[in-house]
């Protein structure tokens, strides 16, 4: 029962040629158990925030402040970060589809990109640095402070009381987010190529309505539900699992934002494969827009 | 008619296991964090109405082995039975309930910071409570007039209050349900020493009001000799020999100043001897 813990040997005798290696391998084998068992303590965190969806949702004392930081303190940047997006888009392209003599289908590819991709992206992008990190930070302090030993000695669940709020808050609100960095985004290019340059207003929204549909727009919300629970997943997750002093906290806050951001790139692939397949399996004469 | 009597007969003898087992079992409970063993085989009982300090210096593992009675720290091996019942073997959901029977009083008081000192307090009670929010204040303020502290403090955010009047509020929201364990982890650590003895007094206090358990984990040898019936020292498990015990002094408070053993002693009089000359050979040694 008590035996001494025998420390696993990770080296041939000292002075063997072979040590670097083995020490080389036998670190890269640690490196991997460790981000086996952060994977799976992830999924059944995340199973269990799921789970208490079903069972009992949070209360409204613990919800709407989440929303009020998630959405309504989050709305300025994220449509202004649209706007500029948009500009930006018709500066970069204007010069190339001149040339081309094509510079009216700006208004079908700027618009395609903005509600299918870079809307959802930009607003989730903006949600992980101002929400996803300070939820890392905010829960990181809670976990070093024992605040959430304190919440589980009460008998509260930390994740219901904690987790679930913001889970549910981050569901519920990137999608209105996403419409709102798409309007700003497609309003800013509007005005941009209409007002600033010499591109016809009639033609760009023509062939904005002919080229971008519900469907488009529906992928690009749809994609943002999946940005959004990734984001507060991996915010709450790095907060709860924070190290110990100011540096653990601090290393939460950015780990959640990097992990958060490369999910929510791969995520996207994923997604764009998949609703791309879906569009052309239900209309599979689509127009293609060059 | 005889289901009656077989009902009486029943209730008298949950009463008189009630009375006469201990409310805290632990049975050879070790505890590791990777490779670092923390508790060795540790078996220790804690009798009903009974107030334990356990003292030793930091790092022995006394705030583990609060926190693996309330079940926030996992064994690795053995049992801890509450009220004779293991707490491994109950569900999540059990366990929460089993909590409201305990207050815990964190180190550094860990209160809410997002929550004002009386939603701190009124917490557990809207947790675990059908209460309606009058009933609530009306228990929030006697719970602080226990410990002290007046109506003006109940709007205060906890970053407003000094450590004394934080740790003051921590013992209130640990005493909202009227628990019948309460854990003190360092109740006096970080305080003046007149604070320190008020802090005493409300656990002397709060013991005399309510019929309550209490342990308290404490290095400090003034707290352990007011509040304890009883002193248990553990000693950290690097420094103890293979089959030496964790425990190194079991007993009422007045008797350990007699004890031999110079682990003891040394701790009870405060004295560094051989303890620095190691810590100077560590360091030249690193060197």
């Amino acid at each position: 029962m008590s035996q001494a813990i025998e420390p696993l040997r990770t080296s041939a005798p000292p002075g063997h040629w072979l040590n670097p290696l083995v020490g080389g391998i036998a670190s890269l084998g640690a490196k991997m158990i460790t981000a086996l068992v952060t994977v799976g303590d992830f999924t059944v965190f995340c199973l269990r925030t799921i789970g208490w969806l079903f069972t009992r949702l949070p209360r409204r004392e613990t919800l709407l402040p989440a929303c009020y930081q998630i959405g309504v303190l989050s709305l300025p940047v994220v449509a202004l970060t649209g706007t500029f997006i948009g500009m930006v888009l018709v500066v970069q392209s204007y010069v190339q589809f001149r040339q081309l003599n094509l510079e009216t289908r700006l208004g079908a590819v700027i618009n395609m990109s903005i509600v299918r991709e870079l809307g959802p992206v930009l607003a989730a992008t903006m949600l992980a640095g101002r929400v996803g990190s300070a939820m890392a930070a905010e829960l990181g302090t809670m976990r070093v402070t024992e605040q959430i030993d304190a919440l589980t000695s009460m008998g509260a669940n930390p994740i219901y009381y904690l987790v679930v709020p913001r889970f549910l808050g981050c569901l519920l609100l990137i999608p209105a987010l996403t419409i709102m960095a798409d309007f700003m985004g497609v309003a800013g290019a509007y005005f941009y190529a209409t007002w600033l340059l010499p591109i016809d207003s009639h033609f760009y929204l023509e062939n904005s309505r002919r080229f971008v549909g519900a469907f488009d727009l529906f992928a690009g919300v749809f994609k943002s539900l999946f940005f959004g629970a990734a984001l507060s997943l991996i915010g709450c997750h790095r907060g709860f699992n924070c190290d110990p002093g100011a540096e653990g906290v601090g290393k939460a806050a950015t780990s959640a934002f990097v992990y958060s951001f490369v999910a929510i790139l791969l995520l996207d692939l994923i997604l764009a494969i998949l609703l791309d397949a879906v569009y052309y399996t239900i209309w599979p004469e689509a127009p293609k827009i060059l | 008619m005889n289901g009656k009597r077989n009902e009486t007969k029943s209730t008298l003898a949950s009463h008189l296991r009630d009375s006469s087992s201990p409310l805290v079992r632990l049975v050879g409970v070790y505890v590791d964090f990777g490779r670092q063993r923390v508790l060795r085989g540790l078996n220790l009982e804690v009798a009903r109405g009974e107030t334990l300090a356990i003292i030793g210096e930091s790092g022995c593992g006394k705030t583990v082995l609060l926190k693996t009675i309330i079940g926030l720290v996992r064994p690795s091996q053995g049992q801890v039975y509450f009220d004779d019942r293991n707490l491994a073997l109950m569900s999540e959901r059990e366990l929460t309930r089993q909590r409201v029977r305990f207050g815990f009083l964190f180190q550094q008081a860990a209160l809410f910071d997002s929550m004002t000192v009386a939603q701190n307090v009124a917490f557990p009670l809207r947790q675990h409570t059908p209460k309606s929010s009058e009933e609530i204040r009306e228990i929030v303020l006697a719970r602080l007039a226990e410990v002290g502290l007046p109506e003006a403090v109940l709007e205060k955010k906890p970053a407003e209050l000094s450590g004394g009047m934080r740790k003051r509020v921590g013992l209130a929201r640990a005493l909202a349900l009227e628990p019948e364990l309460m854990l003190y982890d360092e109740p006096t650590t970080g305080l003046d020493p007149i604070m320190s003895d008020v802090i005493n007094e409300l656990i002397v206090s709060t013991r005399q009001r309510h019929p309550v358990t209490s342990i308290v984990v404490t290095h400090d040898m003034r707290t352990a000799q007011k509040v304890a019936d009883r002193v248990v020292m553990l000693y950290p498990v690097p420094r103890l020999a293979e089959d030496e015990d964790q425990i190194i002094f079991d007993g009422p408070p007045e008797t350990i100043e007699r004890v031999m053993d110079s682990r003891v002693t040394q701790f009870v009089r405060g004295e560094a001897r051989e303890r620095l000359m190691e810590l100077r050979q560590q360091t030249a040694g690193g060197q």
